[in-house]
């Protein structure tokens, strides 16, 4: 079924009967000739474009529990290509050209906002590295603005930049970057995928993997074994538990993120904001909440829930720029796991065991890259090449000292 | 979290800099004939475990020691704290 406003008026008037699921609940079958581990964003796009671009016909993705409970379903939701390196930029950027035709491509409203991003700049020397990554955008195609104080305050009235300790002395706009509805983005690309024939399988938990003379025949999982010729892993957070069963080790550490949300206000706040000297970002959404969020509690975790210094850290932030914002109540904060490397690059590879894949290490940035990571996962997985935006997400490059360290932070996960 | 110090008894964890998984402490042999690859190893993979991990805190707001601390990363609860010199020293290092 196509959806259109059409549709929407015809189910309007004839009380809502029409509808059907947006995908089919399977069974798995023995074989596949893909199995994608995980159903998040990064896992639907994969098999989605593993069927549409390139004519997989037997593509099965396991996720544990159900669609979207991941991090696709707990970010903040902010997608931007403002990345310096060129082992980056150009892949994000790309991201960043397909959700802008995503909506008409898998014909599901993701409320793809280009409300544009504003990194605020609180030195001098920032405002020098801010102008350097500018150029590194419009260099590779992507759109970028350095703006005054003058034009900021203008802009953004409510901004505090005389604050005595960190001043605001400019900025970096990027006005194609935005917010897009998360669990939309889920929700379409399994709606997508699956009328493209991918069987879309939740509840069904990789337990293992059946290995054999170093090639990889399937997957065990808590609903039986399953053969799949290619084995995708694409599980973010749960990446080292889920490669430990193939006895792998990865540069990643697993981290927990909060994220918050206030009560509903009127709209406040145009496009999403960032604070440039603490670790804050924040932007409103369409219900009239605040979304914001700031760093990592900063040790490993797999519980899904934060700790309080960091709740207080980030509303240090909030008032350090956003000082209109002391009177409002936080409604809801909640954390994900994140699957931090050790430069604070992604990883989109083959493993050294045969038809074993390996996507993952996307830190808290990989809710901005699900549609080229989904393209260039499936494209590894189809012609065993790696995209041309995606060379350098390499297993090898921390043996060979090809780090793409956007930070310069080093192998220390918890801070990139 | 709150760390129980073996010195200086419980102390919020806001004082302290995680440094990451303990088996940092035992750095390769750098004359071993692979030692590239051992450093490989050390500097850049884990084993990022679900359960209970053991790992380095550092006191840097209080007197600057190091801590091994076993904690689980399920439920952040912590089972063991001991002084990283003690650990080393219980290795057999000098230091
Ligand atoms: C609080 C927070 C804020 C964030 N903010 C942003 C942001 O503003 N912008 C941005 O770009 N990024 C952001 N991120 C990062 C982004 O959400 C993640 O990098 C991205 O969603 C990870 O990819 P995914 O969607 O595939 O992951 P997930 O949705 O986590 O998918 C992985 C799936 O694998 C499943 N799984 C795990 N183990 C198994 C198994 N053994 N068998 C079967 N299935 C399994 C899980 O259940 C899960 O559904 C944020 C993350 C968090 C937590």
């Amino acid at each position: 079924m196509r959806y259109s406003g059409l549709r929407v008026l015809k189910e309007a008037l004839t009380g809502h009967k029409g509808w059907k699921p947006a995908w089919r609940d399977v069974a798995p079958q023995a074989h596949y000739d893909y199995i994608v581990i995980g159903g998040g964003g990064h896992g639907l796009a994969t098999a989605y474009y593993l069927a549409r671009n390139h004519g997989a016909k037997r593509v099965a993705v396991l996720e544990k529990g159900w669609i979207g409970g991941g991090n696709v379903g707990r970010n903040t939701t902010i997608v931007r290509s403002n990345y310096l390196l060129d082992g980056n930029e150009p892949f994000y950027e790309h991201s960043l050209k397909l959700w802008e035709g995503l909506e008409q491509d898998i014909n599901y409203n993701a409320m793809i906002s280009q409300r544009g991003i504003l990194n605020l700049v609180h030195s001098d020397a920032q405002r020098d590295a801010f102008t350097r990554r500018g150029n590194a955008m419009i260099l590779n195609g992507a759109d970028a603005d350095l703006l005054s104080t003058e034009t900021i305050q203008k802009r953004y009235p409510f901004l505090n930049v005389n604050n005595a300790r960190f001043p605001i002395k400019g900025g970096l706009a990027q006005y194609r970057g935005g917010t897009v509805r998360h669990d939309a983005v889920a929700w379409g690309y399994a709606r997508a995928a699956d009328q493209l024939g991918v069987d879309i399988i939740q509840n069904c938990e990789v337990t293992g993997f059946r290995i054999e003379g170093g090639k990889c025949l399937g997957v065990e999982t808590n609903r039986g074994y399953i053969k799949g010729d290619k084995v995708a892993s694409c599980v973010a957070g749960s990446s080292g538990r889920l490669m430990a069963k193939a006895s792998m080790r990865l540069p990643i550490e697993s981290h927990v993120l909060q994220a918050f949300v206030s009560e509903g206000l009127k709209p406040v706040l145009p496009g999403v904001i960032t604070f440039g000297a603490g670790h804050f970002y924040c932007s409103q959404s369409d219900k009239g909440g605040l979304v914001f969020g700031g760093d990592l509690d900063g040790y490993n975790s797999y519980a899904q829930r934060g700790n309080l210094p960091v709740v207080e850290d980030v509303c240090e932030g909030a008032m350090a720029i956003f000082p209109m914002l002391g009177r409002v109540r936080l409604l809801r904060m909640w954390g994900g796991i994140m699957d931090m490397s050790m430069d604070g690059s992604p990883i989109i590879d083959h493993t050294h065991i045969e038809s074993l894949y390996f996507n993952g290490g996307w830190c808290y940035g990989g809710f901005k890259a699900t549609p080229a990571s989904g393209w260039c996962y499936a494209h590894l997985l189809a012609t065993d090449t790696p995209h041309e935006f995606a060379t350098a997400f390499r297993f090898d490059r921390f043996a060979k000292g090809q780090m793409i360290d956007e930070k310069g932070m080093g192998n220390n996960p918890q801070l990139h | 979290m709150i760390i129980n110090h073996p010195i200086l008894g419980p102390r919020d964890s806001a004082e302290f800099t995680y440094m990451g998984d303990a088996a940092l402490l035992d750095r390769p042999d750098w004359q071993a004939k692979d030692a590239l690859l051992q450093f490989v190893d050390y500097g850049y993979l884990r084993d990022n475990p679900a359960g209970p991990h053991i790992e380095l805190w550092y006191h840097e707001q209080g007197d600057r020691s190091f801590l091994v601390v076993t904690r689980d990363t399920t439920t952040h609860q912590i089972s063991s704290v001991k002084l990283a010199s003690d650990v080393a020293r219980g290795r057999g290092r000098s230091k």
